[in-house]
């Protein structure tokens, strides 16, 4: 058994790989030197593990391409896997979310996007087509970009339905129940302290949102100031961020295996996107957000004036989830006992953009 | 009509490995010449050009010597002989 992290950066992938439980790692790589890898998945679904990643070429431009042999070769489209409909007026401009549907959909993958939009690919991630339903979605010309661009950054397909929630930065986050036809808001509780109105229906900042172990209704949200909670699949949101040290920061994750556990990584603030005294630290929930409790020191950074992107946080699919932290340092951290403690994996990588952990057999 | 098409090295392998490109042109812009390319090696134009047509902000293409930008973009003229350049702009970190 072999667990495989795959590590997005501003200058190319690298992959982490355990062999004995993730006691140690060895790290492989650079692949695809110099370019951006802002998005990484790893399709366990198929015969051979695919390695998706949304990649930009810098100067030449962005695409998906894909490595059916854990990183020895890659192919991409040649027209491109990714491309807007003639008459759109639109380019993509960075894949931000590659998303694998669930085995029952064996050959579906999700792709978020700048600008503001949504994919879906029935061959495995070779070819997308656009989701007309929320490109075509009348909010959408009012979606402003974050700091980081107008993107969809995370899409998550219910395994059970035809349900599918995206959050958006700006915009906030959308259902559609139909598999991607129709689109609603449902950001009611989650501020958006930047507009006149601090509680609107939609045009939120909501940097993550992560689906609780114990079912598609619950979900988390970190958001641009706030971390919160729906009970309802998004209908209402309730504040979550009581017993943290900073309500800001991008990234949280889920427990995929225990009922009300997540994590998240605090920041001081917009204006000051460093850890809270420099000391780089995640804080965990076990029950939903009512209590946090601070895990990494001593094997977290202090002195650690960094950041952590949206997606480079991660949890694995072991028996015990371990947890994964990358950061703007271009280190990695790895906390395979649900983040009591940790360990560098890797570190003088560039920028961590995105990190994405699986269990091979 | 022939028209050279001169490439930087990064991209010669999309062109088939060479980085001086022969191309028949059947129009006479840099627009027809981009679509020629295109047709032979897809791969190359997207490097070039994004899916709306707009050759890519970091990339500029020069037509015997002159920056498109600053002439006639992608309805500047080409004829027999003339020699189009592909060049990476100076960008990145």
């Amino acid at each position: 058994m072999t667990d495989l992290l795959a590590i997005g950066t501003r200058k190319g992938l690298w992959l982490a790989r355990s062999d004995d439980d993730r006691r140690t790692w060895s790290l492989d790589g650079p692949h695809l030197l110099a370019q951006e890898v802002a998005a990484v998945s790893v399709d366990t679904r198929r015969p051979e593990p695919r390695i998706l990643a949304g990649i930009q070429y810098g100067h030449w431009g962005p695409t998906v391409m894909w490595s059916d042999d854990l990183g020895a070769t890659w192919q991409e489209t040649d027209h491109g896997a990714i491309r807007f409909p003639e008459g759109e007026d639109a380019a993509l401009a960075r894949v931000w979310q590659l998303r694998p549907d669930t085995a029952d959909r064996p050959d579906v993958v999700w792709a978020g996007c700048e600008p503001h939009s949504l994919w879906r690919s029935t061959d495995g991630g070779c070819s997308f087509d656009l989701v007309r339903g929320l490109w075509d979605h009348p909010h959408r010309t009012t979606w402003q970009p974050g700091g980081g661009g107008g993107a969809v950054h995370t899409v998550l397909p219910d395994p059970a339905s035809d349900r599918v929630t995206v959050a958006m930065s700006t915009g906030g986050v959308y259902v559609s129940q139909d598999g991607g036809e129709k689109w609603e808001p449902r950001n009611r509780g989650i501020s958006a302290v930047f507009m006149p109105d601090p509680l609107p229906e939609y045009g939120q900042c909501v940097h993550k949102v992560a689906v609780d172990a114990a079912g598609p209704d619950r979900m988390y949200a970190q958001n641009h100031f706030g971390v919160f909670r729906t009970d309802d699949a998004g209908t209402s949101w309730t504040s979550i961020a009581d017993g943290l040290p900073a309500d800001f920061g991008f990234p949280i994750v889920a427990s995929p295996r225990t009922p009300g556990t997540a994590w998240v990584v605090p920041l001081v603030a917009d204006m000051q996107r460093v850890p809270p005294a420099g000391r780089l630290r995640v804080h965990r929930t076990r029950d939903a957000g009512a209590t946090w409790e601070e895990l990494g020191a001593g094997g977290l950074p202090d002195a650690a004036w960094t950041a952590v992107m949206r997606d480079a946080f991660c949890a694995d699919e072991a028996d015990r989830t371990g947890i994964y932290v990358g950061t703007r340092d271009g280190c990695v951290y790895a906390g395979a006992d649900e983040g009591d403690t940790f360990t560098l994996i890797a570190d003088h990588l560039p920028d961590v953009l995105t990190v994405r952990a699986v269990r091979l057999s | 009509m022939t028209v050279q098409v001169v490439l930087p090295g990064v991209l010669a392998d999309l062109a088939g490995g060479v980085k001086h490109l022969d191309v028949d042109v059947a129009g006479g812009t840099v627009a027809d010449l981009l679509e020629a390319l295109a047709a032979q090696h897809p791969m190359l134009d997207r490097r070039i050009r994004d899916e709306t047509g707009r050759v890519r902000r970091f990339v500029n293409v020069y037509v015997d010597g002159d920056d498109v930008r600053f002439s006639g973009g992608l309805a500047t003229p080409v004829a027999e002989g003339t020699v189009v350049q592909v060049l990476p702009s100076v960008a990145g970190g």
